[in-house]
């Protein structure tokens, strides 16, 4: 009863990776924390005129700049977990689809990290 | 097939009306691949910040264009319609609300919602600004 996969298959190393599950666990759980984090972020940015200084002396609040490296991590996470479905689903051929997952999830980290050194360097002010 | 079957047909999907629900859930997915790349740009506008004045204002000028303008209000509606829906879906996660009639329900409470906070959003920005 342990293993009922042909020997072909095992060879072939596919079917499940054992991670579907928590691709869609991490969906909800990023899901749960931009709630908040989205509405702070919408009515924040609505209140205050953008003018530079005003948005600077913003983010450099310790809480507003750890608020936003939240936001941005949690949609960034996010962002990468649905572009992977929306892609899987409509890019057919495998290499392309491949291709286009790993250029996402690049995108998704850059725009991140660039998200947070923005947010590091306005708050610790150089 | 006989002309005057009675056997149902799968939709014509030329003109088949899709529920509203169904039109909800395509527009889910476009509205968080078009947040996708709004986040990219709000990142690239939080980074002019960071950089100095004299950037920040070159794209600050850009947004307050009417393009920009409609493009920001674009962004806050995908952000909110986006927002309701996946409430939405988190309540379906947790097997609440199947039904036919609730379904259609919340797809109208998360339109009507989304709006609303858009024009509220709009109005504290504007009263802001002027």
């Amino acid at each position: 009863m342990d293993d009922l996969s042909t020997p072909l298959s095992k060879v072939k190393g596919l079917g499940s990776a054992k991670e579907g599950t928590t691709h869609f666990w991490h969906q909800r759980l990023t899901a749960l924390i931009l709630i908040p984090l989205v509405l702070w972020f919408g009515f924040s940015i609505a209140s205050m005129p953008v003018e530079h200084a005003t948005l600077t002396g913003w983010v450099r609040q310790p809480v507003v700049a750890i608020a936003l490296i939240l936001l941005i991590l949690s949609t960034f996470y996010h962002a990468q977990l649905g572009l992977q479905i929306v892609i899987e689903d409509y890019v057919s051929t495998h290499s392309t689809r491949t291709v286009s997952i790993i250029l996402s999830n690049f995108m998704c980290l850059l725009f991140a990290i660039i998200g947070v050194v923005a947010v590091l360097k306005i708050s610790l002010g150089s | 097939m006989t002309p005057h079957s009675k056997q149902p047909l799968s939709p014509h999907l030329q003109i088949y009306r899709l529920p509203l629900s169904a039109i909800l859930s395509i527009t889910h997915r476009a509205t968080g691949v078009i947040l996708a790349l709004g986040a990219m740009i709000l990142v690239l506008i939080l980074s002019t910040a960071a950089n100095s004045p004299e950037t920040y204002a070159t794209i600050h000028q850009q947004l307050d264009t009417w393009y920009g303008q409609i493009f920001l209000l674009g962004l806050t509606f995908s952000l909110y319609l986006h927002f309701c829906n996946g409430i939405r879906h988190l309540f379906w996660d947790v097997g609440l609300g199947f039904d036919l009639d609730t379904v259609d329900k919340s797809a109208k409470l998360a339109i009507f919602v989304s709006i609303v906070f858009t024009v509220a959003t709009w109005w504290v920005a504007t009263r802001m600004a002027g």
